[in-house]
């Protein structure tokens, strides 16, 4: 088994373990969105989306 | 009357104090990324090892989680954010040095669509000054999830796997640009070192992220 593939997979879980408690808590008192709140939200993703199809095309 | 000149003194120190951490950030943030850029330069001029970056890597995540919070409130707190974003750079260095090899075109492309995506969504977020504080929970879920899948993928090596998390992780980074810049705004975050080391790691995995799609896209990868 190569110890890099380890190194990173330990590295990656490592993170998961770290960041955990914080999902938690931001899950349980983060509030919630209406459905306005995500459209303001999914209008500029949809934008990001559409640029890097972009990019996608510019590099093919 | 006193009590409407209070809340307007109030306000106005309140946008005051904004703008003051939004300056702060921006201003350190790209202090940073020029660091960032000459030790990602020295990694690929030295032909880091992967193993090299990945130790470069912990090092700076661990900074980043132990010391950083510690020392954000003190002036320890920039030379600790400039060690974590010059290590993280630095950790760039192999992935770089490889697109660089095969079409250094790729890595410009990225870099240009980095800074395009950062400044587009910083301005979404600054003008429309939404409150996207309803995104931490979805946001940290993605992260957890992508992580997961990252692990699963380093052992199955599925290509279609590695493009998904991938993306995933673009958008994510996306999100967690303007749920960072609106806690500037609404007051979330007011420490602007903290605030640069969150928005720093976004324009990183951005990056990084994005990188990898275009390389692979390009039938270089």
């Amino acid at each position: 088994m190569d110890w890099m593939k380890i190194g990173s997979a330990l590295f990656l879980v490592a993170m998961m373990v770290l960041i955990y408690p914080g999902m938690k808590r931001a899950l349980k008192e983060s509030p919630k969105g209406t459905s306005k709140d995500w459209q303001a939200f999914l209008l500029p993703i949809v934008g990001v989306v559409l640029f890097v199809i972009l990019l996608i095309a510019m590099v093919r | 009357m006193y009590q409407n000149q209070s809340v307007a003194q109030r306000t106005a120190d309140s946008v005051l104090s904004t703008n003051k951490v939004l300056r702060n950030t921006y201003m350190l943030l790209s202090m940073t990324l020029l660091f960032s850029a000459v030790m990602a330069a020295v990694g690929v001029t030295m032909q880091v090892s992967p193993g090299a970056a990945l130790v470069a890597d912990i090092v700076a995540i661990a900074m980043l989680w132990f010391v950083l919070p510690r020392t954000a409130n003190s002036a320890t707190g920039i030379p600790v954010l400039f060690a974590i974003t010059g290590l993280l750079g630095f950790g760039l260095g192999p992935v770089l040095g490889y697109y660089l090899s095969v079409n250094p075109a790729i890595v410009m492309t990225a870099l240009g669509g980095t800074g395009v995506i950062f400044l587009g969504l910083s301005a979404y977020a600054l003008t429309t000054r939404k409150d996207f504080s309803f995104l931490a929970g979805f946001l940290m879920v993605g992260m957890f999830v992508v992580l997961g899948a990252a692990v699963l993928n380093i052992f199955l090596g599925i290509p279609a796997l590695f493009l998904t998390v991938n993306a995933a992780v673009i958008l994510i980074m996306s999100g967690f640009i303007l749920y960072e810049t609106s806690q500037i705004i609404h007051n979330g975050e007011t420490n602007y070192i903290m605030a640069t080391a969150s928005l720093f790691l976004s324009l990183i995995n951005l990056f990084q992220a994005l990188l990898h799609i275009l390389g692979a896209f390009s039938g270089d990868d």
